[in-house]
């Protein structure tokens, strides 16, 4: 049985919609913040994807792929800092709670 | 003449105004009262300076030799506000018999009250009324406009001093602002005086429109009287289109020349208090006494009878217009009179009796015509103007001192004062045989001469008036002996026993009450007639004795006699005449007593027809269509960004729902399209 593109595309798709419906449904900031990195795994998987199937022999889509895993962290890092931040002022990481910077 | 004395007449009253203004609570209420009166004298004495010099030194610029005439000396005319070439609003100072002779009597009455005011404005233990600097400032204030207004050279300046009389006079009346009544009397007054000097500023407006001119010199030089026109050529033609009917401009039936004096004559019955316009000559007496005597006695009140002498030859030329003043002046003479009789508020009566002496003086300028005696009327007109100055002030200032010492307007309060109070009874006294007319004292004389005057006129208006004066004198009785006989009090109403006054307040009496016994004699006929001829040869002392009308002279004093007779049987002491009088002619008293119920006709009027049938609709339009659509259309937004409002939340997972339901639905659009 050969290996095709399906076969990463649909793990890749469903990983998105998970990343989706928990961003959207979820009201823990660091679930939120879980669901945000599914998506964006998945995305760097359909770059790896892409790449070696479609370009082989070119590194673009790794490279961009490794760059988005190190922004991918630095951004969590940074997220994660102000969950930190945010529940020492309130004490929840709930999103519906935390509503003091609304108008 | 030179224009120094003149200007400081004007200019110091000014200066005390504003110094006592600026600084007076900063001085001691002795140096402002002080320095108050002390610049009124300085102001009196260069004001008789000044009238001396016009009447007695026989300076060609003031009378012509060979004719004997007063003439008008503009002493000094300065252009305030040139607009135009030809549209030019002038300052200035005119002398003729009329502006020396209330220079005089402004300065004088202006004086004593300013004398009079250091005793009135304190209690009996010396305490100072709160605001006296004010006061003082108040009063050189209103010295100041009036002296501005008799003095002024056109029209025009005598429109601003006439109402800046109005604005002091407004001041004074409210002096007590705290006291409920006397804000509401000097919102009367004000407003009332304001409605009449409408028709002043209208007349002022046709009168100039059509003759190009303010200057009273153009309007009232005798040329223009006797048809000459020696005035500038564009005012010839313009008053001699006026005259003209066939070729003046008609509206509504009558000249407009007619209309501009009718008009003028409005503003003049604004402040002179006539007929319906009165109403707020009694409540005016809210103000301190001294005020009362000076503004509402003396002085600006006859500022309408000086209006209609200045303009006196423009008037002559409307048989019209004159006659709409007698007729005025009559029915305002009687109907003060009667109400008069059943006043309790001694300044009330006052009051009254001052609406009636002044339609007395309307009556006379309305019947002088010059072919009579050289327009008797008008000379007769001035001569009771000065003398009833004297008498009313002495009267007033004397209600003051009984008020000071009762410490109540009401008669009732008072009683039996002959003996605690001799000076104030003896010049209340010469004050009212004054205004009753009884000879010698200045009524006499005055009130003789428009009684003779108003017999050459016509027979009616002379018994008219004769009744009036007889009223007067049963008036006037009626209150002197309720205040100085009958039985007193066994308590007096007053904190403590009443006495008479500090010398402050007794000199100002005792000068006006010998002023009243002499001022009878002065010629007159000599000094003030309306185109400055000289009446007499020579005069004397006696002079205005022997040209009295013996016939009318020994009627109205029968009449004055008579009437105080019968206020003697009355009211000499307690008894039941006078409640028999009432309880017979119930109706009439009651009318009297209400003032003819001319003030709820007032408050009908304003607050029913005005207030409820044009104002409250109004109102309505104004809050409910222009501001309800204001309204409206702030509520609709207001509505519409609530209702959008909710689509921001700042809830970031919404958003996303969003954005994902629009993606997949343009995704599903795109698909179907491309199928």
């Amino acid at each position: 049985m050969e290996i095709t593109m399906l076969y990463y595309l649909i793990p890749s798709l469903i990983m998105f919609c998970c990343g989706v419906y928990g961003f959207i449904t979820r009201r823990n900031m660091i679930a939120i913040l879980i669901s945000l990195e599914l998506m964006l795994n998945s995305v760097d998987i359909n770059f790896a994807v892409f790449n070696r199937f479609l370009f082989p022999g070119e590194l673009e889509g790794m490279f961009f792929t490794l760059f988005a895993i190190g922004i991918a962290a630095a951004e969590t890092a940074l997220a994660i800092a102000i969950i930190i931040n945010v529940f020492r002022v309130s004490e929840k990481i709930d999103v519906s709670d935390v509503t003091k910077m609304k108008f | 003449m030179e224009p120094v004395i003149p200007i400081i007449i004007l200019a110091l009253p000014l200066t005390m105004f504003l110094v006592l203004g600026l600084f007076g609570h900063k001085m001691k209420h002795p140096v402002a009262g002080v320095l108050g009166t002390a610049g009124m004298g300085v102001t009196m004495v260069l004001a008789y300076i000044t009238a001396f010099t016009y009447f007695f030194s026989g300076n060609p610029e003031f009378i012509d030799a060979d004719t004997h005439t007063r003439l008008q000396a503009i002493v000094f005319n300065v252009d305030w506000l040139a607009f135009t070439d030809s549209l030019v609003i002038r300052l200035g100072f005119l002398l003729d018999p009329i502006s020396a002779l209330l220079l005089v009597v402004i300065t004088t009455i202006s004086f004593m009250v300013h004398l009079y005011s250091n005793g009135y404005m304190r209690d009996h233990h010396g305490v100072w009324e709160t605001g006296f600097q004010r006061f003082y400032a108040f009063l050189s204030l209103f010295s100041f406009s009036m002296l501005g207004l008799v003095v002024a050279t056109n029209i025009f300046q005598m429109y601003i001093f006439w109402e800046l009389v109005g604005a002091s006079s407004y001041l004074l009346i409210g002096f007590y602002y705290t006291k409920p009544s006397a804000v509401s009397a000097s919102k009367k007054a004000f407003i009332v005086t304001r409605f009449a000097d409408l028709g002043f500023l209208l007349g002022i407006l046709v009168l100039s429109f059509y003759t190009g001119t303010f200057n009273f010199t153009d309007f009232t030089s005798t040329e223009v009287a006797e048809g000459v026109y020696r005035v500038s050529e564009g005012t010839a033609e313009g008053i001699r289109a006026m005259i003209q009917n066939s070729a003046a401009p008609m509206f509504m039936g009558a000249s407009v020349l007619t209309w501009a004096l009718v008009l003028i004559f409005m503003g003049g019955m604004g402040k002179s208090a006539m007929m319906p316009l009165h109403i707020w000559l009694p409540d005016a007496m809210e103000g301190p006494t001294p005020v009362s005597a000076l503004i509402h006695a003396a002085t600006m009140v006859v500022a309408g009878v000086y209006l209609v002498a200045r303009l006196f030859p423009l008037y002559l030329m409307e048989e019209a217009s004159l006659n709409i003043i007698v007729v005025v002046g009559a029915l305002t003479a009687l109907y003060a009179a009667m109400v008069a009789c059943t006043q309790i508020d001694i300044k009330r009566v006052l009051a009254f009796s001052t609406i009636s002496q002044i339609a007395f003086m309307m009556v006379s300028l309305g019947v002088a015509r010059p072919e009579f005696h050289h327009g008797l009327g008008y000379m007769a007109g001035m001569f009771h103007l000065f003398t009833h100055a004297m008498f009313k002030a002495l009267l007033f200032l004397c209600a003051g001192a009984l008020i000071h010492a009762i410490g109540s307007n009401d008669y009732t309060a008072m009683h039996g004062l002959r003996k605690h109070m001799p000076i104030t009874h003896i010049t209340f006294l010469i004050g009212c045989l004054a205004i009753a007319g009884i000879i010698p004292f200045a009524g006499f004389f005055s009130k003789d001469e428009i009684l003779t005057a108003t017999l050459g006129h016509s027979t009616l208006w002379y018994v008219w008036m004769s009744l009036v004066a007889g009223l007067t004198a049963f008036y006037m009785f009626r209150l002197y002996y309720l205040i100085f006989w009958w039985k007193e009090h066994k308590v007096p109403a007053g904190h403590h026993a009443p006495h008479d006054q500090p010398w402050t307040m007794t000199l100002p009496l005792v000068i006006l009450a010998v002023v009243s016994c002499l001022a009878g004699f002065v010629p007159f006929g000599n000094l003030v007639t309306w185109n400055g001829e000289e009446m007499f040869e020579s005069v004397s002392f006696i002079t205005n004795l022997k040209a009295l009308d013996w016939t009318v002279a020994s009627v109205s004093l029968a009449v004055a006699v008579v009437a105080i007779l019968l206020a003697t049987v009355m009211y000499k002491k307690e008894n039941p005449l006078p409640s028999k009088m009432k309880n017979a002619l119930p109706a009439l008293w009651r009318w009297c007593h209400h003032r003819f119920y001319w003030d709820e006709l007032y408050m009908f009027i304003t607050h029913k027809i005005i207030f409820g049938c044009i104002s409250k609709p109004i109102a309505w339009f104004d809050r409910h269509i222009v501001d309800g659509t204001m309204d409206g259309i702030a509520y609709v937004v207001q509505r519409s960004s609530y209702a959008i409002r909710t689509l921001q939340s700042g809830n970031i997972q919404k958003y996303v729902w969003v954005y994902l339901i629009g993606a997949l639905l343009l995704g599903a659009v795109t698909a179907v399209c491309l199928m």
